[in-house]
């Protein structure tokens, strides 16, 4: 050990922060959350650990964490720490309507807890925060959707589609190469669950997807039209691959 | 002066509420709304000392959405009520307490209303009433008033109360509001 990771607000020589660097290795040893944002629509999906035979999944808490009536926020990393931060967020957002009379905008609670999570780098005697988080929401009054990202460091930044979490990077490249300007609902829920099934082994039983619509509340999309989803871009996957065999042999 | 007046028919709760605000001697407002949904299914109608009423309720309201979203799972109307008058109450032991009655009304699978006034009486009551209207409204909802109720009977005792208002109160309310609380939440009446 070089001793420059064993307090935190100590910076090693070449100018790191080492236990900022381990939280980002525990965001990378998370379940994946992918966000994307459409013409009027956010859409958030993130990977469901399948729960053992004997344990209650209600007292999982879902990854997919209502902040205020317009804004919902996923996370990667501890699940623990984000149950913390996520009731700092709930909080902030009341306290905003109480203070100024209106809900907070999707802004304001990202700087918030991007804000909150920069303190946790520098105070003594803590630890920052495990885990990467994504907000989305619709702004009171607006039509616009908005896709914010947070890190243990404090970062935050604006995204048309983002993923945080285990295999990020295939996830990336994926909406990288299928994102485009102006989606629909359907073809915006299409692709998230698309990038999520790039991560997730066993299709659809893993997987939770939110749908953020302006003034309205999130829908959490049921089990059963997920499946249909899910089989439909399974389907298609299939049939590609089909053609591209059957190209393979023509060209025998 | 402020008239708040509560009651509950077979599936909704009614919340009456005078429109006038006046400060001393003048008339402020005529469009006054006494009446806060506090969330989907529970709505707070207010009176008292202006500023702590607003600022009590929006407290009660900002808490009891909070708990809404930290525990997935919106309170009844029962824990509201219960919620407000403990505000209520340890408010009033201190040094400035809040100066604010409230009704609460909510509709969790059956209609419910809640008399609490700023000492943190809380009582259940098919019918309420706040202040001086009490006087002049109880005993005709005590002779009017039945268990089984339809919106439009319970709108029908609502009207025969402001009329009965609008002869014996010497001051001039500006007319009322009335909310209906039902199944489907909170929403003024035309």
């Amino acid at each position: 050990m070089s001793g420059y990771d064993r307090a935190l607000s100590v910076f090693s020589p070449d100018g790191h922060v080492f236990q900022v660097e381990y939280a980002l290795e525990a965001v990378k040893r998370g379940t994946c959350a992918v966000g994307v944002k459409g013409r009027d629509v956010v859409v958030l999906g993130c990977e469901r650990r399948s729960a053992l035979k004997l344990h209650d999944p209600r007292t999982t808490p879902s990854k997919l964490c209502a902040v205020d009536d317009h804004i919902t926020l996923c996370f990667a990393g501890l699940n623990a720490d984000a149950r913390v931060l996520v009731d700092r967020a709930r909080l902030e957002a009341q306290n905003h309507r109480i203070n100024l009379a209106d809900p907070a905008s999707v802004e304001y609670i990202t700087k918030h807890i991007a804000g909150l999570q920069q303190r946790y780098t520098q105070s003594g005697g803590v630890r920052p925060f495990g885990i990467s988080t994504l907000i989305g929401g619709f702004d009171p009054q607006s039509d616009k959707p908005n896709l914010y990202h947070t890190e243990p460091s404090g970062i935050f930044s604006s995204w048309k589609a983002n993923a945080i979490g285990r295999s990020s990077k295939t996830v990336h490249e994926l909406l990288d190469k299928l994102w485009e300007e102006d989606m629909d609902e359907q073809k915006t829920v299409e692709l998230a669950v698309k990038s999520l099934l790039e991560v997730v082994q066993t299709g659809n039983q893993n997987i939770e997807v939110a749908v953020l619509r302006p003034n309205k509340e999130m829908e959490v999309l049921a089990d059963d039209y997920l499946d249909e989803i899910v089989r439909r871009i399974e389907d298609e996957k299939a049939k590609e691959a089909e053609e591209k065999q059957s190209r393979r042999r023509h060209d025998d | 002066m402020d008239i708040l007046l509560g009651i509950r028919t077979q599936n909704e709760v009614l919340l009456i509420t005078s429109r006038s605000l006046a400060r001393g001697i003048s008339v402020l407002k005529s469009d006054d709304v006494k009446v806060l949904e506090c969330n989907k299914h529970t709505a707070l109608a207010f009176s008292g000392e202006p500023g702590d009423t607003t600022n009590f309720v929006e407290f009660i309201r900002a808490n009891v959405r909070l708990y809404g979203f930290q525990n997935k799972q919106e309170l009844t109307t029962h824990a509201v009520a219960s919620y407000a008058r403990k505000e209520l109450a340890t408010s009033l032991r201190s040094r400035k307490p809040y100066q604010v009655n409230i009704l609460v009304a909510g509709h969790n699978g059956t209609p419910e209303l809640h008399w609490i006034d700023y000492l943190g009486t809380n009582v259940t009551l098919p019918y309420a009433a706040h202040g001086y209207a009490s006087y002049y409204v109880l005993s005709t909802l005590d002779r009017w008033w039945t268990e089984t109720l339809t919106l439009e009977e319970g709108l029908e005792l609502a009207r025969k109360c402001i009329d009965e208002l609008e002869k014996r109160m010497p001051i001039d309310f500006k007319g009322c509001n009335i909310h209906v609380v039902d199944q489907n939440g909170v929403r003024l009446h035309e």
